[in-house]
């Protein structure tokens, strides 16, 4: 009589373990196929790197960002500071360090608004059809019309500068594609015979979308976001170069090659190093993009 | 007659697609400008004037009118080619974007020659030689190309090869002795020069615009390079191209005769589109080089907060946007035989 209850417990988790081993199993192979691919390697060390630097800036940074030394204004990097001073006499290594937090900032907020609102607009017009499908199809269309600099900078321009508003701004624009790419896959995938299935067990449309087509669409979301990332570091750049990002004594990179510029030709570091720092970023989040994709689609293969 | 009829239900279901995306984006531009947070009526009466003329001009910009009214308004003006008048200049805004526009498409036409001259047949050798050396070194390139925050790329230039190696001319489209010289015609630089037959400024202003367009030329290689890679990669795994190497063409016939001339249309709209996005670039690089152009335009008007002349440059740029994308698309109708049904 015990038995007849326990076993089907035990074995809930038995399965439970099995699936929890099966997707470790997973995860260590798949881990290891993205260090087999050497730039997919180097994008994701330097990513995880930005986001240890962003987590414990305050220990990293041998300096405080914001405090000036008008004595040291623009000394060349040395033993003393690693990357120079800028014109105020901030150490630049640790304005970098705390850049980065700004930085890693706007990406994250960027990526995890963009992501469920394409998600949710592509498979609603994917998986309705019809005036749904042309309404919300039209309204992308406008978006994409834009460089989406230009339409991120009229949205600023219209909100006014700062941190905030440039996360909205770009959040404006990047939602577009990604909806689309939602609303590709659910339309190969609304044909499917097992949301057939789904559909006449009883399924509302809301059920079929949450438990059964949005899971399928997420992978080549996700993607397409962590693609998309290089392009948001260099969006929000050009708007702090411009003035129109996190304002002056904040640490944000775009921002700070922007006042450099004044004193670029006696002075190459305050320059170059916050640009090296954007590089580099965007170049990893673009290795690690290459990589996933060539990793997680099927076609490349 | 019969055959003629789905084309032009197709060209017409098009129509009226763009049809409602620019109005869509008269929509958006219009409502971006009212929803600053700047008073226009203040920026023109400026912040002494009376109530009675701080009235007049609220009323004459039509501002106590519903919405839809104000709308309606700045539609008819848009469709007698009125954006309305620049605060900086005091000129219409569609004049002064006329003015400023040559430097920009100048900039832009040579990058966009530098761009798909390179980037074409480097992505062409990268497919030929897949996972070769050249291959990795067009991958690693085309996303150097696609990382480089495009300001920075240009004050690295500026620093290098203007102030250390002296090889360029620096900001501006020429040197500052030679400003004015050559009358304006086109507002080409290097046409008029050629045009006044004046050989110095010619040399001066290419001198001049060769390194922001390489670099804007370098950001639309990237693209161009890896569209064309994955274009070729999939002809070259098509059955003719193995007949064609059973049938024993060289491998430069393979390649360039029946593979390449296969994805010559798709090409051409790859290319059109990135000539249009170099207006991104351009807005950030000319601000670098001080280039008199469309983006130091946007970006002055910006920083004054002028609205009007805010919204004509992003209008502008939607309408090239659009009709860029028309164009390639008829492209594809013309010269792409499945497209014909």
């Amino acid at each position: 009589m015990t038995l007849s209850i326990d076993t089907p417990h035990v074995g809930a988790a038995r399965e439970r373990l099995a699936r929890c081993q099966r997707f470790a199993a997973r995860a260590g192979h798949f881990l290891l196929r993205m260090a087999c691919n050497p730039l997919t390697a180097i994008g994701c060390g330097i990513v995880l790197l930005l986001c240890l630097t962003a987590l414990f800036a305050p220990w990293i940074a041998p300096y405080h960002p914001l405090v000036q030394d008008l004595d040291n204004a623009l000394s060349p990097p040395g033993a003393q500071h690693w990357f120079g001073t800028d014109e105020f006499g901030r150490d630049i290594f640790s304005r970098l360090v705390w850049g980065a937090r700004i930085t890693l900032y706007i990406v994250l907020l960027v990526s995890v608004t963009v992501g469920p609102l394409g998600l949710l607009l592509g498979v609603a017009a994917g998986y309705f059809g019809g005036k749904v499908d042309a309404a919300l199809m039209r309204i992308t269309d406008i978006f994409i019309s834009f460089p989406s600099l230009v339409l991120a900078l009229a949205f600023v321009a219209a909100l006014g500068p700062g941190l905030e508003h440039v996360v909205i701004a770009i959040t404006l624009t990047a939602w577009p594609p990604i909806a689309r790419l939602a609303r590709a896959e659910t339309l190969s995938l609304r044909q499917a015979d097992f949301i057939s299935a789904v559909r006449l067990q009883g399924a509302s449309p809301l059920r079929v979308l949450w438990h059964h087509i949005m899971p399928l669409c997420l992978p080549s979301v996700i993607i397409r976001i962590t693609m998309n990332m290089a392009g948001i570091i260099l969006t929000a750049a050009g708007l702090g170069f411009l003035g129109l990002g996190s304002q002056p004594p904040a640490p944000e990179w775009g921002a700070m090659i922007a006042s450099g510029r004044t004193y670029m030709l006696e002075c190459w570091w305050v320059v170059t190093v916050p640009g090296m720092a954007i590089l580099i970023n965007s170049l990893a989040f673009n290795f690690l993009g290459d990589g996933l994709r060539d990793l997680l689609d099927p076609r490349s293969e | 007659m019969i055959a003629a009829l789905p084309q032009l239900r197709r060209v017409s279901k098009r129509a009226t697609q763009v049809f409602i995306t620019l109005f869509g984006l008269l929509l958006l531009t219009f409502f971006i400008g009212r929803v600053m947070p700047l008073d226009p009526v203040l920026a023109i009466v400026g912040p002494d004037a009376d109530h009675a003329t701080y009235q007049q001009v609220y009323h004459q910009l039509g501002f106590d009118k519903p919405l839809w009214a104000q709308f309606g308004i700045y539609l008819n003006g848009l469709l007698h080619g009125d954006l309305g008048h620049a605060l900086l200049t005091g000129q219409p805004v569609s004049q002064d974007i006329l003015r400023v526009f040559p430097a920009t498409l100048e900039l832009a036409t040579l990058a966009i020659v530098i761009g798909a001259g390179l980037g074409v047949p480097l992505g062409v050798i990268a497919a030929a030689r897949r996972n070769g050396a050249i291959d990795y070194a067009v991958r690693v390139v085309s996303l150097a190309g696609y990382s480089t925050p495009i300001f920075w790329g240009g004050m690295i230039g500026l620093l290098l090869f203007y102030a250390h190696l002296g090889w360029v001319g620096g900001a501006g489209r020429v040197d500052f002795s030679l400003d004015g010289v050559v009358p304006r015609r086109s507002g080409l630089m290097l046409v008029d020069a050629l045009l006044a037959g004046n050989a110095t400024v010619f040399w001066n202003a290419l001198n001049h615009l060769i390194l922001p367009a390489s670099l804007l030329g370098f950001h639309s290689l990237a693209y161009i390079s890896r569209m064309t890679r994955s274009f070729m990669l999939a002809q070259l795994s098509q059955e003719f191209i193995l007949t064609a190497r059973v049938k024993g063409l060289t491998e430069w016939q393979v390649i360039w005769q029946h593979a390449f001339r296969n994805i010559l249309v798709q090409l051409l709209t790859v290319v059109a589109l990135a000539y249009g996005s170099l207006l991104e670039g351009a807005v950030l690089i000319e601000t670098v080089f001080s280039w008199p152009g469309f983006g130091s335009y946007l970006t002055s008007s910006l920083m004054l907060g002028d609205m009007n002349a805010v919204m004509g440059c992003v209008l502008v740029v939607g309408l090239i946007f659009v009709l860029l994308n028309l164009l390639s698309d008829l492209l594809y109708q013309v010269f792409d035989p499945r497209t014909k049904v």
